[in-house]
């Protein structure tokens, strides 16, 4: 094992720029679509008094559960001492701040008044899940921050474990409290349920992996610098196993859902007969997010290509954005239960005339601004790489250091 | 060495003392009229020895009828909404804000159909309250539950947890609205009993005297609290129920024969 040396991203200034202005160019058309929808009013998106978030959310709530999965690579290696790991710590802490501005940024600027939010920053509500998560979002920033300078500074060494565990903390009742935000609502069906918090924890492992992962291997590919087999391969199999646990919960929400009589149109809807989120979930969520990725990373001869691995980070991405519009989309969309056992046959508001759903279709500017959050999130991580020393020269196989399995090998030999 | 100051030219002094008096008394004094103005009539702070709710009995809530409906929009110049220029009328008609509708259903085991009006349903608990990350949805003493529109910032938290999806979010730029009830893009709005008539002491909602104008009399308006009140009598002869009862929120809406 060599000792890790971190340098700047040195690819050619033209391509460098060139990245930096398609970002910028994406980042533009979303500050003109925000300023056309705060101009005009939510009258010009989508949404509407019955499906109240729309596309900008889906977005949001999955670059802000990204962020948290992102800096699990940071926790891996400080708090559970995987050295493989430590040497992607620096990425994993910048790309969590970065995703997190991103998704902020688009939260922020979908509210009906964005010009308050200075309200928000000094009336709060301490019952309001959303007023705690305004805690956890900054204090997540203000910890991140620290914990780079603990990798990136020698003073900061010592306190590198102790920040670590913090963040990991912090972390997950981050992503908790996103999840609650959903999970704690009793007025819609397809909430109501605390599982949300956990599956969202599990969510955020395995997005945050995969933008990670395709990061991590589009900025070494672009400079040539080595990646071992040995990473790639932990690394694959880890995003392997939280897309399993994706599956896990999501089979656990409903079953607990069909469990109960009251639900049965719920599920009935939404895996049967329930449109664009039927759609959504069977080829979005279970298949595009799910069974092709995991038919890749354990195929024999697809899995050990990095194109067809890269492949599979961004199936789970489009199956992560598609889970998000099944989850805060299709959940509204779905009729509120308010006189169970009766049909409503007519409504002045719709309330799910016949049974039928709510409208919504996402509009171009809605779309604009979501994408716009996530370029910010790249334009910041491409920024901070290129100034400042996150990425490691090299991650071949014999810079990084041997797995703990051989470590314990190797000590076991020694002592005999 | 010293400055010599020119001697101070007593007539200036005189004048620079007048104007800073009238500049005084010019911003003052319009503030003091202004507080003696409003202080008035509704000086007195709203208290918890009532409870306003209404009482609606859905054997009486005549099919078709959408009288409450169209008087709770003259009310509270709902009526004045206009699709901006350019909407789809379809997406629009999800868009503009509702406080009260008329809703007929019909239960699928008897066949029984029933209409009622529905409306924020101004519960003890509400859970649009408990969500509002800057708490600009909030309760009255007297158990209004309404929007402060000054630190509402348009989150629309509120409208997800709202079990009744009783409130709307003002998706246009406002162009005709009523003096009484301010509205304004961006913000969310529900039913609020007629704040304004309770502010000036009056007796009941516009929902309330236009059903009994149209000779219907089902909805009953008053004081939970008061047992000699209107409201009270009748709850304690019919038998009444909480729509979403399961939830225990306590609402302030009661209906009969649902």
């Amino acid at each position: 094992m060599k000792r890790i040396i971190y340098r700047e991203w040195r690819i050619p200034p033209a391509r460098y720029w060139s990245l930096i202005g398609i970002l910028g160019t994406v980042i533009a058309i979303g500050a003109l679509a925000f300023a056309y929808m705060e101009h005009e009013g939510h009258w010009v998106t989508g949404m509407n008094n019955s499906v109240v978030w729309g596309t900008p959310h889906v977005f949001a709530v999955f670059l802000i559960i990204s962020a948290s999965g992102a800096l699990n690579i940071a926790s891996i290696g400080t708090v559970f001492r995987k050295p493989l790991y430590k040497p992607l710590g620096r990425l994993s802490g910048l790309m969590a701040a970065a995703l997190l501005m991103g998704g902020l940024l688009v939260l922020v600027l979908d509210l009906g008044r964005p010009e308050r939010l200075v309200v928000a920053m000094t009336t709060y509500n301490f019952r309001s899940i959303f007023a705690w998560n305004i805690f956890l979002y900054t204090g997540f920033l203000a910890i991140v921050i620290a914990y780079l300078w603990s990798m990136a500074d020698r003073k900061g060494g010592p306190y590198n474990r102790p920040i670590g565990i913090v963040a990991t903390v912090w972390r997950l009742a981050l992503t908790t409290g996103t999840g609650s935000i959903f999970g704690f609502l009793v007025a819609r069906q397809a909430y109501d349920a605390a599982i949300l918090a956990p599956m969202f924890v599990v969510m955020s492992f395995a997005y945050g992996l995969a933008i990670f992962m395709l990061v991590l291997m589009f900025s070494f590919r672009e400079e040539g610098r080595p990646i071992g087999d040995r990473l790639i391969g932990r690394l694959k199999n880890l995003l392997a196993v939280f897309v399993l646990g994706v599956f896990y919960f999501t089979l656990v929400y409903h079953l607990t859902k069909l469990y109960g009589a009251k639900n049965y149109d719920l599920v009935g809807w939404l895996l049967l007969d329930g449109g664009i989120y039927t759609f959504m979930f069977w080829v979005g969520w279970v298949l595009i997010g799910g069974l092709v990725p995991l038919g890749i990373i354990y195929h024999p001869v697809l899995g050990k290509n990095r194109g067809w691995i890269a492949a599979a980070c961004g199936l789970v991405i489009v199956g992560g954005l598609a889970s998000m519009y099944v989850i805060i989309i299709g959940s509204q969309a779905y009729p509120i239960q308010m006189f169970p056992g009766q049909t409503v046959l007519e409504s002045g508001f719709m309330d799910g005339v016949q049974g039928q759903s709510a409208p919504y279709s996402p509009t171009i500017p809605e779309v604009l601004l979501g994408l716009g959050g996530v370029a910010v999130a790249l334009l910041i991580t491409a920024v901070g790489v290129r100034v400042l020393q996150f990425l490691p020269e090299s991650l071949a196989d014999d810079v990084l250091p041997a797995d703990e399995e051989t470590l314990a090998q190797h000590t076991a030999e020694a002592q005999a | 060495m010293k400055e010599k100051h020119a001697p101070t030219d007593p007539q200036r002094r005189g004048f620079l003392d007048a104007a800073a008096a009238g500049v005084t008394a010019a911003v003052v004094a319009p503030g003091v009229i202004l507080h003696s103005v409003t202080a008035a009539p509704r000086s007195e702070a709203v208290t918890s020895d009532v409870r306003w709710g209404l009482l609606i009995d859905t054997s009486k809530c005549a099919d078709g009828c959408s009288a409450c409906v169209d008087a709770c929009d003259k009310e509270n110049g709902l009526d004045l909404q206009t699709p901006p220029p350019g909407a789809a009328e379809a997406r629009w008609d999800a868009q503009k804000a509702v406080w009260i509708r008329k809703v007929k259903v019909q239960d699928n085991q008897t066949g029984r159909v029933t209409n009622l009006p529905l409306m924020c349903q101004h519960c003890e608990h509400p859970p649009c309250v408990d969500v509002c990350p800057t708490g600009a949805s909030f309760k009255r003493a007297d158990g209004i539950v309404m929007v402060d529109r000054h630190i509402c910032i348009g989150c629309r938290y509120c409208m997800m947890a709202c079990p009744y999806k009783a409130r709307s979010f003002v998706h246009e730029v406002m162009e005709n609205q009523l003096t009484r009830v301010p509205r304004g893009k961006g913000c969310v709005e529900s039913c609020n009993l007629c704040v304004h008539r309770r502010d000036h002491g009056e007796e009941s909602t516009a929902c309330v005297d236009a059903c009994t104008a149209a000779g219907h009399e089902a909805i009953v308006f008053g004081d939970l609290k008061d047992p000699r009140s209107a409201i009270r009598t009748r709850l304690a002869e019919m038998s009444s129920r909480q729509i979403r009862e399961d939830l225990a929120l306590n609402t302030g809406v009661r209906y009969s024969g649902i």
